[in-house]
């Protein structure tokens, strides 16, 4: 099933960032999302991935579909690697932790707790939580932060094999990830210009 | 939603989790009153059910703003808003959670603490079966206050003021039942009134928890 975005805005703060904004993602399709800091890609991120309303237009085929991994791993620092993975995998109703922890090369690592873990570890760790969530549709926002050149090789080798696998990629990153099929969407023409505030309700005082 | 309880019941009694932290407040508070108001054995056991009550109800007070907050900072709850549970099963789990590891232990030691309190010994009963009936609402109340303001820094002096007035009313009935079953007095009707709020609460809570949780999301 395609992610379609059509004619969308978005808003932080209650302002509007990005506006206008539409795309079709086929399944096997990656996006990266590219724009200076502040453009509004975690706020188009948190919206796809349904933690907040759009201002206006539509997405489709994203709903419990998502798969949503942000600058925080949501990991338990006194859990060990292997239960905080099997914590998502039961939620999301997946079994297999295994193969999660192969494709990150945490294997070594799974019965330390995470609290113990370095920057780079814990990243891998709440990336291999991705693959236990069986969701197709990944969502991911700067997903390469701390990870070293070996663990980005990982990570591409992972969303290559979910793609092969038919799911479908968003990622907004800063860095080349060596995946060439990914499109890129440059978000900046999409900016929203704010026009002047003019309201009646400040007129009203003056 | 057993892998989310089981994960809070853990993470509760892992190192910093917690679990402890309302039942070492309530003892303390129940072993000092005596000091405070005097031996007077009279004066003790008329204000036991009262001092007991009170000592739980803010014993449980203590540990609310963790219920969402670490699971704020760390991202957790985003994740778990992307997750297949509906939140309304998150909030409600991660009450029980919070009455397993906060309500249950204040229930169960709060016989052995009225006797430091010389309460009467056909209060006992009483005693334990209000706090059954009446900690399960304080932790759903609890964990609605906590919904509201989670990520707030400190935003424990808020939360404590919300909540409450809201536990105004099982304290009142509460603290009735263990008087007059500490008195033998008849007690139907606060302990009608009583079960009636927790199963109204209970009830109705989760919805408003999920749905100021989704808003403080955004």
């Amino acid at each position: 099933m395609d992610l379609r975005v059509s004619d969308l805005t978005v808003a932080r703060g209650g302002l509007p960032v990005l506006s206008g904004l539409s795309f079709v993602l086929e399944p096997g399709g990656a996006l990266i999302l590219r724009g200076p800091n502040g453009i509004g890609k975690t706020t188009l991120l948190r919206t796809i991935a349904g933690l907040q309303p759009p201002v206006a237009g539509r997405i489709e085929g994203a709903e419990d579909r998502v798969a949503y991994a942000a600058h925080a791993d949501g990991l338990k620092p006194t859990l060990s690697v292997s239960e905080n993975l099997t914590f998502w995998a039961r939620v999301f109703g997946a079994g297999d932790i295994g193969s999660a922890l192969d494709a990150f090369e945490l294997g070594a690592l799974a019965h330390r707790a995470a609290g113990s873990l370095s920057a780079g570890q814990k990243r891998r760790l709440g990336l291999a939580r991705l693959l236990v969530t069986g969701r197709s549709v990944w969502v991911l926002d700067e997903p390469t932060v701390s990870l070293d050149t070996h663990a980005v090789g990982l990570f591409a080798e992972a969303v290559r094999a979910h793609l092969a696998w038919g799911g479908l990629a968003l990622i907004a990153t800063h860095i080349d990830l060596g995946l060439s099929e990914a499109g890129v969407l440059e978000l900046a023409p999409f900016k929203t210009v704010l026009a002047p505030v003019s309201d009646d309700f400040d007129e009203a005082f003056l | 939603m057993i892998a989310l309880l089981l994960r809070d019941l853990r993470l509760a009694v892992r190192a910093g989790g917690g679990f402890g932290l309302g039942l070492a407040f309530f003892l303390i508070v129940t072993v000092l009153v005596p000091f405070g108001v005097g031996p007077e054995t009279a004066l003790l056991s008329s204000i036991a059910p009262g001092v007991l009550w009170l000592g739980a109800l803010l014993a449980c007070l203590l540990s609310l703003d963790r219920i969402f907050a670490l699971d704020w900072e760390d991202g957790t709850l985003d994740l778990l808003a992307t997750a297949p549970l509906p939140l309304e099963a998150v909030v409600s789990v991660k009450a029980l959670a919070h009455w397993l590891t906060t309500g249950l232990p204040l229930v169960l030691v709060a016989p052995l603490l009225g006797v430091l309190l010389n309460l009467a010994p056909q209060g006992y009963l009483w005693l334990l079966v209000s706090l059954a009936l009446g900690t399960p609402a304080l932790s759903v109340l609890g964990t609605f206050g906590a919904a509201l303001t989670v990520g707030l820094k400190r935003g424990g002096l808020l939360l404590s003021l919300l909540v409450l007035p809201l536990y105004v009313p099982s304290l009142i009935f509460g603290a009735e039942v263990a008087r007059r079953g500490a008195l033998g007095m008849e007690l139907t009707t606060p302990l009608l009134l009583l079960a009636g709020i927790s199963a109204g609460v209970i009830a109705l809570l989760p919805f408003a928890s999920a749905a100021v949780l989704r808003v403080n999301l955004r």
